[in-house]
């Protein structure tokens, strides 16, 4: 195993130092920006009341877990957001096979689709609250609406996009059309699933936190719009920080799931 | 040999938004059993037109089809049909490829399944059978597709260019691997190529069509001695052939 070349045992090397620069880099720019946020907030380069800083964001998670009331937050954040996305997902990839089924059906909603996904979901927020009621339905509502049209459009792409080849050849083995949805447009379109399971992952977030500005009475929004109405920056910044955490978590999650439906396809 | 297949005046139109295109007018042929039989000419001179319409993917616009004594549309499922690239699918391994044909047919049984195996065994794939295509080479890639396509045990196999996506020394290859297995398990077939000496080197009559709208031109019979594509092509008689089909081609250089 051992026995490369030198010259191949320095072209492993370089890959090996490359690797590690980059993940030095990456936890450094993290570690300094902290650090020197917090030496400007202390030394008075900036003003802690405006920006915070470190020190104060951990005191006010702690402050949250004492209370109790930061699991609650979370927990309200996170179950719209994942129902939403959920939602979204699902009833999205439904429509989206409806809309290959019925071709026809397709070319008559086209230019609606164009609109619907042009639109500024936030938008229809009043209409929202106003239908369903001002809750934590609307909110959900809002996380549906901000995936859901970008869900049909891509999945219609990878539908489309399965090659006219493959379908020839369905047909040549008299596949029926249920049969062609099932053994070939579905399978060959789970790359672009996966690939628009991380864009909702990230959509789905930016609806549950619109929807929260809206309308809320709890939740990591409410905490962001609550504490810039009473100026405690300390608040913003620590819900901000959680939110990030919580949105690469999930991603993360969305990345095993790919990994694992990938791992028997090359 | 009996005559198997039979096309009787058939005609064919394309329709586009732009117009009518002509494609096929009065084709004749006829095709006898276990017969290699090839058709050749000019691009875009319909050639895949004819194969579509023998498979029953298309109906011919005038003239009829008949294949074992019946009209095509009724034949479903007695035709295997071979495209230019191998198609298989990504996600499914060689054995799950194999097995695509009768997985629609609704008809995989221990018999079913058993006769797939073993063409993967007398084709030298049956170790290749948990991989994925992706781990295949081109070649090999294009024997998995034919062997999905005897899968389905058909009775007339229609190949369309069946080697044109592959490099030239392992077209010539896979070109005789080919030509082995269909030999071997005796299928009537029909080859569309665009490629003179590989007609020649497979076929046993090749018939040439002209530009569009297609008619037949000409039937050649193929005498070259040789038991493989590959020791036809090294025989006197195969360069005559060569010569003779060119010149019937008349393509203006």
């Amino acid at each position: 195993m051992n026995k490369y070349s030198p010259e191949h045992a320095r072209y492993l090397l370089g890959i090996k130092r490359r690797k590690i620069l980059v993940n030095a880099w990456r936890w450094g720019i993290l570690v300094i920006f902290i650090l020197l946020w917090e030496i400007f907030a202390r030394v008075g380069v900036i003003d802690a009341f405006i920006m915070s800083s470190p020190s104060r964001i951990i005191k006010t998670i702690g402050e949250l877990l004492n209370g109790g009331t930061l699991f609650y937050h979370v927990w309200i954040t996170l179950y719209e957001t994942v129902l939403g996305f959920l939602i979204a997902t699902i009833l999205g990839s439904f429509i989206a096979i409806l809309f290959w089924w019925w071709a026809t059906l397709n070319s008559i909603l086209e230019p609606y689709m164009v609109v619907l996904n042009a639109l500024p979901k936030i938008a229809l927020g009043p209409i929202i609250i106003i239908w369903v009621g001002a809750g934590q339905q609307a909110i959900i509502t809002m996380a549906v609406l901000v995936c859901i049209i970008i869900t049909i459009i891509n999945m219609q792409n990878a539908f489309y996009g399965v090659e006219k080849e493959k379908l020839l050849l369905m047909r040549t083995m008299h596949a029926t059309k249920l049969q062609i949805l099932t053994k070939l447009v579905i399978p060959a379109s789970i790359p672009a699933f996966i690939s628009n399971l991380k864009i909702n992952v990230g959509l789905s977030w930016v609806g549950s936190i619109i929807g929260e500005y809206l309308v809320s009475k709890a939740g990591l929004g409410y905490l962001i719009v609550y504490g810039g109405q009473i100026f405690k920056l300390d608040l913003v910044m620590c819900s901000t920080v959680i939110l990030c955490a919580l949105a690469g978590g999930m991603y993360a999650v969305v990345a095993l799931l790919e990994k694992k439906l990938s791992s028997n396809r090359r | 040999m009996t005559e198997f297949l039979r096309l009787d005046d058939v005609s064919f139109n394309y329709h586009s938004k732009q117009g009518e295109t002509k494609a096929l007018e009065n084709v004749t042929l006829t095709v006898k059993e276990h017969e290699f039989f090839g058709i050749v000419g000019p691009s875009g001179s319909g050639k895949t037109t004819i194969l579509s319409l023998i498979a029953g993917i298309l109906s011919p616009n005038g003239g009829k089809i008949t294949l074992l004594g019946k009209p095509v549309k009724e034949e479903t499922g007695i035709t295997g049909y071979m495209l230019q690239k191998d198609h298989l699918f990504e996600w499914r391994t060689i054995e799950q490829n194999v097995m695509l044909g009768l997985e629609l047919k609704r008809d995989v049984t221990k018999e079913s399944k058993d006769r797939v195996l073993n063409l993967l065994e007398k084709y030298g794939l049956i170790d290749f059978k948990d991989k994925y295509p992706g781990e295949l080479s081109g070649g090999m890639r294009q024997r998995v597709a034919l062997i999905r396509t005897l899968a389905l045990s058909p009775k007339l196999l229609l190949l369309d260019e069946p080697f044109s996506a592959l490099d030239y020394v392992t077209r010539l290859s896979v070109c005789n691997d080919v030509y082995r297995i269909i030999k071997n398990e005796k299928i009537t077939t029909i080859l569309i190529s665009h490629d003179i000496s590989e007609a020649i080197s497979l076929c046993d009559r090749i018939a040439m069509l002209t530009e569009r709208p297609a008619k037949v031109k000409k039937i050649f019979d193929v005498e070259i001695e040789g038991d493989s594509p590959l020791k036809k092509r090294e025989s006197s008689s195969f360069s005559t052939m060569f010569e003779k089909v060119w010149k019937e081609l008349g393509v203006q250089i």
